[in-house]
C-alpha cells in the first residue's frame, strides 16, 4: 500500500494551518499518511499534528539544527526517510518551496509544484503562466514530491489521535546557519487562510494611507491585510503582504481590492476568491473584469464611507 | 571570485498567453519573449557585486533553443563577461531537474563561488531549479533573496518568507535565488548592447555533458482556466455593502 510523508509547516510551538490543508490534498492520494514534524522543542506542534483527521502517525525529528527549517538540514533528514515512502507532500509555503526541490533532486525525481487538484495518485492539476493555463501532469516515477497550493484545499478536521514517534535526525550538515528573523507581528488573521482579505495597491500612495484608510476597514471586517506588488515595491507595506503569482495565493470568501489595477500577476494570486470587490477610480482598470462588484470611486472618499457603513451595519 | 548566472528565455511578462485549442499547449508563435524577470534581477545583482569589487568574472548560461542566445546577449549587455549556451531542440520542454543537472556540469567545469538565479520562471512557475542545483552540488542555498551581503568565505542572505524576512549565513560556494525586492535591474545602454555582441559566447549541447533531458513528467493536457465573469457596477458604498450582505451573503 502507498504511504505518504507529509512535511508539517510549524513554528515549533504551533502548527500552521497550511499543514491541515496540505493534508486534505494528501488524503486524496489514498494510502497511509505520516506527518513529519522537523524542528527543535517542537512537541507542541507534533501534538497538534496528531489531532489532524486522517493521520496514521506523527514522526518527530527534534534537533537544534532543525529549529529554523534550514533547507540543507531538513532535506538531509527527509531524503533517507523517503526509502519508506512513495510520496512526499508539503504545503507550497516559503519553507515547503525551499526544502522540497532539494529533496526531489536527491531522489532524482521531478517535483510537481503547487498542485490545485489531485486527479489520481500520480496525476495532478497545477496552474502555469500565472494561472492563465492549467496543466494536467502525470508522474510515472517511482517516488513523487508534490507541493500543494493550500488555498485550493479545505482544512482538515481535528478529531484524530495519531501516535507520535521519535525519529533520530542525521548529524548536522553545517553549511548554513540562521542569523535573525524580522517577522511582521499582527493581531489580524493570517493572510493565507483569512475569510476576508482587504488589499491595497499603488493607489493608496503611502504607508500612512494604508494605516489611515485601509486598516480601519480591515479592522471592521476582521480581515487580513494584503497588497499588490506595486505597493510592496514602493515600500508602503512589508513583503509578506504581497498577493500574486510569486507572492501569496489566497482564496477567501471576500477579497476587497482597493486602488489595485489588476495586473495578471496580481490576479493570479486572488482570482479564485469567492466574491471579489474592486474599488478603483479608473473604470477601465482590469481588476473590474474579475470583480463581482465594482465601484468606480476615489478610494480616499470611498474607504471612510465604507468604514462608516460597516459600522452602521454592526461590524 | 566567479559568479555563474543562469538565465531563461520566457514569454514576456506583459503578454497575455493563449492556450491552443485541443489541450496541446501554449501558442508561442509571434509572441514577445524576454529574459525571465527574476533572472534579470540575478544578473543585476551579480553585476553590482562585481562593480563593488566582489567578483572578477560573471558567466551567463542559458539552456534553450537557438534564440536563447538573445537572452544571453541581454545578460552580457547588463554586464556579464561571457556566455555559455546549451542548445536544446526548438520546442523541447526541459524540466527543472534536467536544467539543474546541466548547470551542475557547468559548475563542475567553471568552479564559480556563487550561483545566482531567479527563484522561479514565470512560464512553468515551478520554483525548483536553484534548490535542485544546490542539492545536487551539496551546496547551501539562500532562496527568495531580498538582500545579499558577501563576507569572508560566506554570504549573508536575507530571504522573503511567509511571515516577513529571515537572514541566513551560508558557507561559500552557495546558490542564491532572487526575489523581487533584491534590486531594480538597469536598462542596458546602447554602447553596452553593442559591446555585448563582441563578448565570447560558447555553444554546447546537453550530450556534451552526458545529461538526458527527456522529461520525467507527462503533460496530459493544458487548458484555459475557468473564466470569471465580470460582475456588476455599484453606484455607491451603501449599495455595495447592501449587496454584499443580501446578495453575496459574505458580510
Amino acid at each position: 500500500m502507498m504511504t505518504v510523508l507529509l512535511l508539517a509547516e510549524h513554528t515549533n510551538d504551533a502548527l500552521n494551518p497550511a499543514t491541515g490543508k496540505a493534508l486534505s490534498a494528501a488524503r486524496k492520494l489514498g494510502g497511509d499518511i505520516h506527518v513529519l514534524v522537523a524542528g527543535h522543542n517542537c512537541r507542541t506542534a507534533a501534538e497538534a499534528a496528531a489531532q489532524l483527521s486522517g493521520v496514521a502517525k506523527v514522526l518527530v525529528a527534534d534537533a537544534p539544527q532543525l529549529a529554523h527549517g534550514l533547507a540543507e538540514e531538513t532535506a538531509a533528514l527527509i531524503v533517507p526517510l523517503m526509502a519508506s515512502y512513495d510520496t512526499l507532500v508539503a504545503p507550497a509555503t516559503a519553507s515547503g518551496k525551499n526544502v522540497c526541490p532539494r529533496v526531489a533532486a536527491a531522489l532524482d525525481v521531478m517535483q510537481i509544484s503547487d498542485i490545485t487538484n489531485v486527479v489520481s495518485a500520480d496525476t495532478f492539476e497545477r496552474p502555469i503562466y500565472a494561472g492563465n493555463a492549467i496543466q494536467i501532469v502525470q508522474s510515472p516515477e517511482a517516488k513523487r514530491v508534490v507541493t500543494v497550493r493550500t488555498s485550493a484545499f479545505p482544512s482538515a478536521a481535528e478529531d484524530g489521535s495519531a501516535s507520535i514517534e521519535e525519529t533520530t535526525p542525521p548529524p548536522a550538515v553545517g553549511l548554513s546557519s540562521f542569523e535573525k528573523a524580522e517577522l511582521t507581528t499582527s493581531d489580524r488573521p493570517e493572510l493565507a487562510s483569512a475569510r476576508i482579505v482587504v488589499s491595497g495597491g499603488r493607489g493608496l500612495q503611502s504607508s500612512e494611507n494604508f494605516k489611515k484608510f485601509l486598516e480601519p476597514v480591515a479592522d471592521r471586517l476582521g480581515a487580513a491585510l494584503g497588497a499588490s506588488r506595486a505597493a510592496v515595491d514602493a515600500g508602503f507595506v512589508p513583503n509578506d503582504m504581497q498577493v500574486g503569482q510569486t507572492g501569496k495565493v489566497v482564496a477567501p470568501e471576500l477579497y476587497l481590492a482597493v486602488g489595485i489595477s489588476g495586473a495578471i500577476q496580481h490576479l493570479a494570486g486572488m482570482k479564485d476568491s469567492k466574491v471579489i470587490v474592486a474599488i478603483n477610480k479608473d473604470g477601465e482598470a482590469p481588476i473590474f473584469q474579475v470583480a463581482d462588484y465594482g465601484l468606480v470611486a476615489d478610494l480616499f472618499q470611498a474607504l471612510p464611507e465604507l468604514e462608516a457603513e460597516l459600522k452602521k451595519a454592526g461590524h | 571570485m566567479k559568479i555563474l548566472v543562469p538565465v531563461k528565455r520566457v514569454v514576456d511578462y506583459n503578454v497575455k498567453i493563449r492556450v491552443r485549442p485541443g489541450g496541446s499547449g501554449i501558442d508561442l508563435a509571434n509572441v514577445k519573449m524576454s529574459m525571465n524577470p527574476f533572472d534579470e534581477i540575478a544578473v543585476e545583482e551579480a553585476v553590482r557585486i562585481k562593480e563593488k569589487g566582489g567578483a572578477s568574472e560573471i558567466i551567463a548560461v542559458s539552456i534553450g533553443p537557438a534564440k536563447a542566445q538573445e537572452t544571453i546577449r541581454t545578460a552580457l549587455a547588463i554586464g556579464a563577461d561571457r556566455g555559455i549556451h546549451i542548445e536544446t531542440p526548438d520546442g523541447a520542454l526541459v524540466e527543472p531537474l534536467a536544467v539543474a543537472k546541466l548547470l551542475k556540469s557547468v559548475v563542475d567545469a567553471e568552479k564559480p563561488d556563487l550561483v545566482i538565479l531567479g527563484k522561479q520562471a514565470i512560464d512553468d512557475d515551478c520554483n525548483q531549479t536553484g534548490q535542485m542545483l544546490a542539492g545536487l552540488l551539496g551546496w547551501p542555498q539562500g532562496t527568495f533573496a531580498s538582500k545579499v551581503v558577501l563576507d569572508e568565505g560566506s554570504v549573508h542572505v536575507t530571504r522573503e518568507v511567509d511571515g516577513g524576512l529571515e537572514t541566513l549565513k551560508l558557507k561559500m560556494p552557495a546558490v542564491v535565488t532572487t526575489d523581487l525586492r533584491l534590486n531594480e535591474p538597469r536598462y542596458p545602454s546602447l554602447p553596452n548592447i553593442m559591446k555585448a555582441k563582441k563578448k565570447p559566447l560558447e555553444t554546447k549541447k546537453p550530450d556534451d555533458f552526458g545529461v538526458d533531458i527527456t522529461p520525467r513528467l507527462k503533460v496530459q493536457n493544458i487548458t484555459e482556466p475557468a473564466t470569471r465573469k465580470a460582475g456588476v457596477r455599484v453606484d455607491s458604498v451603501a449599495e455595495l455593502v447592501e449587496k454584499l450582505k443580501t446578495e453575496a451573503g459574505v458580510l
